[in-house]
């Protein structure tokens, strides 16, 4: 309990530094100006979901081949707080893109795939509440989840080949080249404190997950008496 | 080989279900010709524009009609409680997902073929100088669908809504076949026609990849 609080202060902590940092810290970008300051926020978030889904596909093989529940739990709890990473990317996006683009949305390779993983993963949540029993329930989303992640790069790669025959609106740099050493430096530590922020939301809906699992054995119980 | 003799014997055994009926193949092709005809309501296009838009609605309308066509495809199994004993029979339950994938695949492929026809009529694209590709296209997007599909079939089954469900997982997880069946089939049937090969192995992979995980994951599928 206590080390669960000592993390979320210290996440918290680190969120502050981290707005302080890309709000003061680093430099006003020249032709994008104050908005591309939203970057190490919505760059980062992104990160940190594709990271959680990455853990969430784990999760998955790990539940299909063991068979504990602790992987299920797992799973549920990554695609939860992945989905919210992704939502956040979703909608911090059109407020960057909109000054800079003059567009809120372009059927991009980077914009679609993200679109679809939240597609697919709400999906996985929804079958999650469509089934009853709960092996049942672990087993059929984990291999759901499995597929789903697959799909992921195929997307992409679809998109990226045969539907961005225009050069997409090309003013993001993204983290690759000429990113001034500031602002590098603003972003890596943005993404350390996503990591670290996403991980104590982790840790924090899995506790979560495993109560309602005891809640739910104590109710059984309760009703056989 | 019993693999191949066990997907034989239970890919005639879904033929013979459809063909003493043929309610599948008739309401699909009818569903897929709605479609088609209200595409074309909603957005009347031009010559120029058919051409453009024409290969993607085809598509759309392939993939709606597959995710309603799909949807019996484990759903039948469970009436009389057949998938169990389907399960004891055979020595790998991978090849119950064989057969019923093939039959599904000639099902798509076979409802496609008959829809060519007045798709080209319809929508003024004459098909015939490409054809043989077009149709290379067709089954390997088909067999993509169905892969996918006779997968997400076994899982929807077993859930609550399974008739809004299967759309709703399938749909996206199809993203990429939409996108590259639509895109190679619109320079095919272009004025001046292309065979975007790149397009055509990209379906390949995408129908490797998932046949190969429906190998591997196939019988946690079917578990009780």
């Amino acid at each position: 309990m206590a080390k669960r609080i000592l993390l979320g202060v210290v996440a918290i902590l680190l969120l502050i530094a981290a707005a302080y940092a890309s709000f003061f810290v680093a430099p006003t970008e020249r032709t994008m100006g104050v908005i591309q300051r939203i970057f190490y926020f919505h760059a980062a978030t992104a990160w940190a979901g594709e990271m959680t889904f990455f853990v969430c596909f784990v999760a998955n093989l790990l539940y299909i081949w063991k068979r504990q529940q602790k992987y299920d739990w797992l799973g549920v709890t990554c695609a939860e707080v992945g989905l919210a990473c992704i939502t956040v990317v979703l909608i911090t996006g059109p407020i960057w893109a909109h000054p800079v683009w003059g567009i809120w949305w372009t059927w991009d390779a980077r914009l679609t795939s993200t679109f679809v993983l939240w597609l697919l993963y709400i999906s996985y949540l929804l079958l999650r509440s469509l089934i009853e029993e709960p092996d049942r329930r672990a087993l059929l989303s984990a291999l759901f989840g499995v597929f789903a992640f697959l799909d992921v790069p195929l997307v992409f790669f679809s998109i990226r080949w045969w539907r961005t025959q225009h050069p997409a609106p090309v003013v993001m740099g993204g983290s690759g080249s000429g990113l001034d050493p500031t602002m590098s430096k603003v972003f890596f530590f943005n993404v350390f404190v996503m990591h670290v922020f996403v991980a104590f939301l982790i840790v924090e809906r899995y506790v979560l997950e495993k109560l309602r699992h005891d809640v739910d054995i104590l109710q059984r119980e309760v009703e056989s008496q | 080989m019993s693999l191949l003799s066990n997907t034989a014997t239970l890919l005639g055994k879904e033929l013979r279900t459809e063909f003493r009926s043929r309610e599948l193949l008739t309401t699909t092709v009818v569903f897929i010709l709605v479609v088609l005809i209200l595409f074309s309501f909603a957005i009347s296009p031009t010559a120029e524009e058919s051409r453009e838009f024409g290969p993607g609605l085809l598509w759309l309308a392939i993939l709606f009609a597959a995710s309603l066509m799909l949807q019996p495809c484990f759903l039948r199994e469970q009436t009389n409680d057949t998938l169990s004993s389907l399960r004891l029979a055979v020595s790998d339950p991978f090849s119950i997902f064989l057969a019923k994938l093939i039959a599904n695949t000639l099902f798509l492929l076979l409802t496609e073929i008959l829809m060519l026809p007045l798709f080209a009529v319809f929508y003024n694209i004459p098909i015939l100088p490409k054809l043989h590709y077009l149709l290379l296209v067709l089954f390997l997007g088909s067999l993509g669908i169905s892969i996918a599909g006779t997968a997400l079939s076994a899982i929807s089954a077993q859930a609550r809504m399974r008739e809004l469900l299967l759309p709703l997982l399938l749909l996206p997880l199809l993203t990429p076949i939409l996108v590259v069946s639509a895109t190679v089939s619109v320079s095919l049937l272009d004025r001046e026609p292309i065979v975007q090969w790149k397009g055509i192995a990209f379906l390949g992979v995408f129908d490797f990849i998932f046949l190969t995980a429906l190998w591997l994951f196939g019988e946690y599928l079917l578990e009780e």
